[in-house]
């Protein structure tokens, strides 16, 4: 199986992101590299609207995620809720 | 009442498929004049799906807030003369072959995208196509008002766009755009959306940009970062893109997988600039090629290939030298700019005795066989007061414009050359993937402006090597070039720092 992966600036929102990220895929990898954050995870990783919420205490678009990402890998799939990273095989 | 909030997808259709328009008195085939001469099927153009669905008015607030950010950090890197915080001046040359070889890229890719915008047929494709176009011009701008700050200090940044055109190893990534933009929309985005975007800028963008930050550049992180952010939806454009070719014709299967073919070996060749940069351009080192190699290409790059062998694409051609390669190429690209450092536009060196050691230990089957003895050799000859310089001019490849500075990767002390006979004329070639992407397109690789065969004939002023890089080139000689050993860069840096 591949490894989806994201990697977002690190930095103050980055911080409640990444813990969101934790709580949703349990058992994700996050790398700290210098200013950056690397989250890897087997075939599938999902960011969710209420945890990210949640953490940072205010609204949340799924669409500020471009504000503060890098880079990624795998096929990406966003709506209102969610935003899903996935290798079909 | 409070209008509905839409959602994403709804909001989407509205404002991209719905801004679309059927052709009921002109015809359609004259509209985009393009489409079909590359011999790509497009059954139906409603399948296009842009996962990420930022309609136009998300995009300015995003990259809008981005931008503040941005400029916010630039500002305070220059009130603050961030430029001393970096850990050596042996870095800023880096910056110096990034603003003259990659950021004018960024302008190719801003018209490339604009271009293809307007001819694809179909509306998603084309707004997607015009948002990476607007991104692109954002990071031609915010490099060179970063990099501006290092003007004020440093040489090498005067004249990047005048030399990008003109110099000899800038060749290399020009030509290779040139080569994109001049190709048929279908074949640009397989070449720049899917090739290079997908897995080849990662290699640009996040390790560089990450080992930027671990010396201190604040300003190079941010604008690298913040263009990054965007590749990130260029990336899944040039999968969509990617996707969306393979289903829609089972025909268009071995065409996308020519251009994969020699989209991906085109990427490699000009990565070596950046394997150099990584390995001996960062003193502090996050990691080194090899490993960013791994990590980026043959991984993330492997799992793509995975997901893309349901469609039967299979990995691109030659992936078994490229694998070899990255044991080598840094080594190679970086002995040859040492070697060719008076007709550089950017300072070189030998790397310290520390530096070395890191090398060796990074790559422990190479560097102390093939590439220590010659720095070894090259301080011998440095403290007898012999700096090496090459007289010569280099031999350069029709298809990469790389000088023939590669070897055979099963015996890296061979020169790996190849020549091909066409129409009575013999072109020569650094490998076998570049001979290759010429036998199927002489036509178009004969018409290649070669630097050093343009200098042979007469095309660049001189005839001394000396006008041609300070009337032609426009460098500075005697500041721009030669070793950073005795630079005026050197001399101010060490005067700011108060150093003897």
């Amino acid at each position: 199986m591949s490894k989806v992966y994201i990697a977002l600036q690190d930095n103050d929102e980055s911080r409640y992101i990444v813990e969101a990220i934790e709580e949703s895929n349990p058992d994700a990898t996050v790398i700290h590299q210098p200013a950056m954050i690397r989250i890897e995870r087997e075939h599938r990783l999902v960011i969710e609207r209420a945890v990210v919420e949640e953490k940072m205490g205010r609204e949340w678009d799924v669409q500020e995620l471009h504000i503060n990402l890098i880079t990624l890998g795998g096929n990406v799939d966003e709506d209102d809720d969610q935003f899903v990273l996935e290798w079909k095989q | 009442m409070a209008a509905k909030k839409l959602n994403i997808k709804d909001k989407y259709r509205l404002l991209t498929r719905d801004l679309d328009w059927d052709f009921s008195y002109e015809d359609r085939q004259q509209a985009f004049p393009y489409e079909e001469f590359e011999g790509i099927k497009i059954t139906d153009w409603s399948k296009w799906e842009d996962p990420f669905r930022l309609t136009m008015d998300s995009y300015w607030k995003y990259q809008a807030e981005k931008e503040k950010k941005l400029y916010a950090i630039f500002d305070a890197f220059s009130q603050n003369n961030g430029h001393l915080n970096v850990t050596d001046p042996r870095y800023v040359n880096a910056l110096k072959i990034f603003l003259t070889g990659i950021s004018p890229l960024e302008y190719q890719a801003y018209q490339g995208f604009a271009h293809v915008g307007r001819q694809f047929g179909g509306v998603g494709a084309r707004v997607a196509c015009q948002m990476q176009s607007l991104d692109e011009l954002r990071h031609v701008q915010t490099q060179i008002h970063a990099m501006s700050h290092y003007n004020k200090f440093f040489d090498g940044f005067q004249e990047y766009s005048h030399m990008h055109d003109r110099v000899w190893y800038l060749s290399v990534p020009r030509s290779f755009f040139c080569d994109a933009r001049s190709a048929g929309p279908f074949e640009f985005m397989i070449a720049i959306g899917f090739s290079f975007e997908y897995v080849l800028t990662n290699l640009v963008f996040v390790p560089f940009m990450s080992g930027a930050a671990y010396n201190g550049d604040m300003a190079t992180v941010t604008f690298g970062f913040s263009a990054q952010s965007d590749e990130a939806r260029h990336m899944t454009l040039g999968l969509e893109v990617i996707k969306f070719l393979l289903e829609q014709h089972e025909d268009n299967v071995p065409i996308v997988q020519k251009w994969i073919d020699k989209w991906f070996w085109r990427g490699c060749r000009l990565l070596s600039v950046i394997a150099m940069m990584m390995d001996y351009m960062l003193p502090n080192k996050v990691m080194s090629w090899k490993e960013a190699w791994e990590v980026y290409f043959e991984e993330a790059g492997g799992a793509l290939f995975k997901d893309l062998a349901r469609y039967g694409i299979r990995m691109p051609k030659y992936a078994e030298t490229i694998e070899k390669e990255k044991e080598h190429i840094s080594h190679q690209a970086w002995w040859t700019f040492y070697t060719h450092g008076h007709v550089a536009g950017f300072h070189t060196w030998i790397p310290t005795d520390e530096e070395l050691d890191w090398l060796s230990a990074q790559y422990p089957d190479t560097f102390d066989k093939y590439y220590r003895p010659l720095w070894e050799l090259a301080k011998e000859m440095e403290a007898k007061g012999e700096r090496f310089y090459n007289s010569g001019l280099p031999q350069l490849c029709q298809i990469c414009q790389i000088p023939m500075l590669f070897t055979e990767m099963d015996n890296p002390n061979q020169n790996s050359m190849r020549d091909y006979l066409y129409q009575g004329e013999r072109y020569h070639f650094c490998s076998d993937g570049c001979c290759d992407i010429f036998k199927e397109e002489p036509e178009k690789y004969v018409q290649a402006w070669l630097p050093v065969h343009q200098i042979f004939q007469g095309n660049c002023g001189g005839p001394d090597v000396g006008d041609i890089l300070k009337d032609y080139y426009k460098m500075n000689v005697g500041h721009d070039n030669m070793d950073m050993k005795g630079s005026p860069d050197e001399a101010r840096w060490n005067k700011w720092k108060g150093v003897a």
